[in-house]
């Protein structure tokens, strides 16, 4: 039972972004998001949790995570460790600006039916039970080379999961690896991003530069400079533009010291806008997604995008 | 290095000989003593914000200046979190006839820039102790001169602009 929830939320931590119904989240959480000076490290948490931000549930991996410098260099995971139910790193905050700090991912899933069989298309695999039975040609979990599974036969994609519960989990890892036979295609693409802002001196923002490929958070108010008794003002955009319609939900760490979740749910208008107010000053979790229907695989049907990102509210 | 134009408040008294015209404004801060096991004197700035907008100029900025290696005095400037954000950020320290050392408590008299153009603002004083509190006090004024005062409640005494 447990073993099963814990499955679940390993698949969560991959694609909890692409699916906003679900409620782990992913969180990085830096000890500060404004430094003076050039000499500092800023030192993070990475988790999966339902509450913010307190490490319960799943620990996120610092090998995911990338550093992007102000000047648009490639920054540095230092001393990266994953606990048990946190991963933690540092970062040398070493040139002033603004720094980004975070994990991008972008994947196809969804279901197939071969022979009357339903089957999953991406995802995490589960992990193979000793002596689970595999279809007759199915290659060893993760081992099928992409590109190789279409000239299969029908019948033998390229892997297969493990029972689970009796149920036969049946799942190949990529488009690439659905067989020609496949009936009933169903695949949607997933893109999220999630990602944290740290200033060195004065923030600046560059690493803010929108690249006009799918949902992109594009602040006018600097996330480094929030403030409680200040309205902030965030700009999201869809490949570029200002995206209406987009659900942004926001909610403050430190639920354990109050009664209510205190989530924000707010939906930017046509100009691409949401407008912030803060109830208290602290850490906040925030999480923007959007769908359409322009994936970039013909084969998918829809297009699911998400942004994440924590945000510090200094008192005024 | 850092020669401030920090005077305590009794010697300008003393000076009060030249003839004040209207725009030689002064502020005199007051850093109340904090009766504590461990106190260290606060970091204070203090800086003044037009009242029409326009960017916020800072007046003066007391740290711990000399201390230097692995974790110098700067570092924790940016407690001084309003100050920070509205201008500490961009600038060099030290910084001449800005920057100076930290003070202990009593009442400091600190010139106001004499070529502020008219209009209303707000000065600024923000004060932040290791291992204490911060806190924020502000004082409208208006050039030609219109003092005011105003008073903090646990970091800063009064503040008052002459």
């Amino acid at each position: 039972m447990r073993f099963r929830t814990v499955l679940i939320a390993a698949a969560a931590a991959s694609s909890a972004l692409a699916t906003p119904a679900m409620a782990h989240r992913q969180w990085l959480l830096p000890s500060t998001t404004t430094l003076a000076g050039t000499s500092e490290y800023v030192t993070v948490d990475a988790a999966v949790s339902n509450d913010l931000f307190y490490p319960d549930h799943v620990a996120l991996d610092p090998a995911a995570v990338k550093v992007w410098a102000p000047d648009g260099s490639e920054g540095k995971v230092e001393n990266p460790s994953k606990g048990r139910y946190r991963g933690t790193f540092d970062v040398a905050i070493d040139k002033p600006g603004t720094w980004k700090i975070g994990m991008e991912r972008s994947m196809i899933g969804g279901t197939f039916k071969l022979n009357g069989e339903q089957w999953r298309v991406g995802g995490r695999r589960p992990p193979m039970a000793p002596g689970a039975a595999r279809p007759s040609g199915a290659a060893p979990a993760g081992a099928a080379p992409a590109g190789a599974a279409p000239a299969r036969a029908p019948g033998a994609p390229g892997s297969a999961g493990g029972q689970a519960g009796g149920q036969p989990m049946r799942m190949v890892a990529s488009v690439a690896e659905i067989p020609a036979g496949a009936t009933e295609v169903k695949l949607t693409e997933s893109l999220s991003t999630y990602a944290i802002y740290v200033s060195a001196d004065a923030p600046t923002k560059g690493v803010l530069t929108p690249t006009g490929k799918g949902l992109e958070f594009d602040p006018v108010t600097h996330p480094d400079a929030l403030v409680s008794d200040e309205e902030a003002q965030f700009r999201f955009l869809v490949d570029g533009k200002p995206a209406a319609g987009v659900k942004v939900t926001l909610v403050p760490g430190g639920k354990k010291y109050r009664e209510a979740e205190h989530a924000q749910e707010l939906t930017t208008g046509a100009d691409g806008m949401v407008r912030v107010k803060w109830p208290v000053a602290g850490m906040y979790w925030m999480s923007a997604t959007t769908e359409d229907a322009k994936p970039s695989d013909k084969r998918a049907s829809a297009r699911r995008m998400t942004f994440g990102s924590t945000l510090e509210v200094v008192a005024p | 290095m850092t020669s401030s134009k920090i005077l305590p408040a009794m010697p300008l008294l003393a000076a009060g000989l030249v003839a004040t015209p209207a725009l030689a404004a002064s502020v005199t801060i007051t850093i109340p003593q904090v009766k504590v096991a461990e106190y260290h004197r606060p970091y204070v700035a203090g800086w003044l914000e037009p009242v029409g907008g326009g960017s916020a100029r800072t007046v003066f900025v007391w740290y711990d200046v000399k201390k230097g290696g692995r974790e110098p005095g700067t570092k924790w400037l940016a407690d001084l979190r309003s100050w920070w954000r509205k201008g500490g950020n961009t600038m060099k320290l030290p910084a001449n006839g800005v920057s100076g050392a930290t003070r202990a408590p009593g009442s400091y008299t600190v010139p106001i820039p004499a070529n502020l153009p008219a209009g209303q603002y707000v000065f600024k004083v923000e004060a932040a102790r290791e291992t204490g509190g911060r806190e924020l006090v502000s004082v409208p004024f208006s050039v030609p001169a219109k003092g005011g005062s105003a008073s903090g409640k646990t970091e800063l005494g009064t503040i008052t602009i002459r």
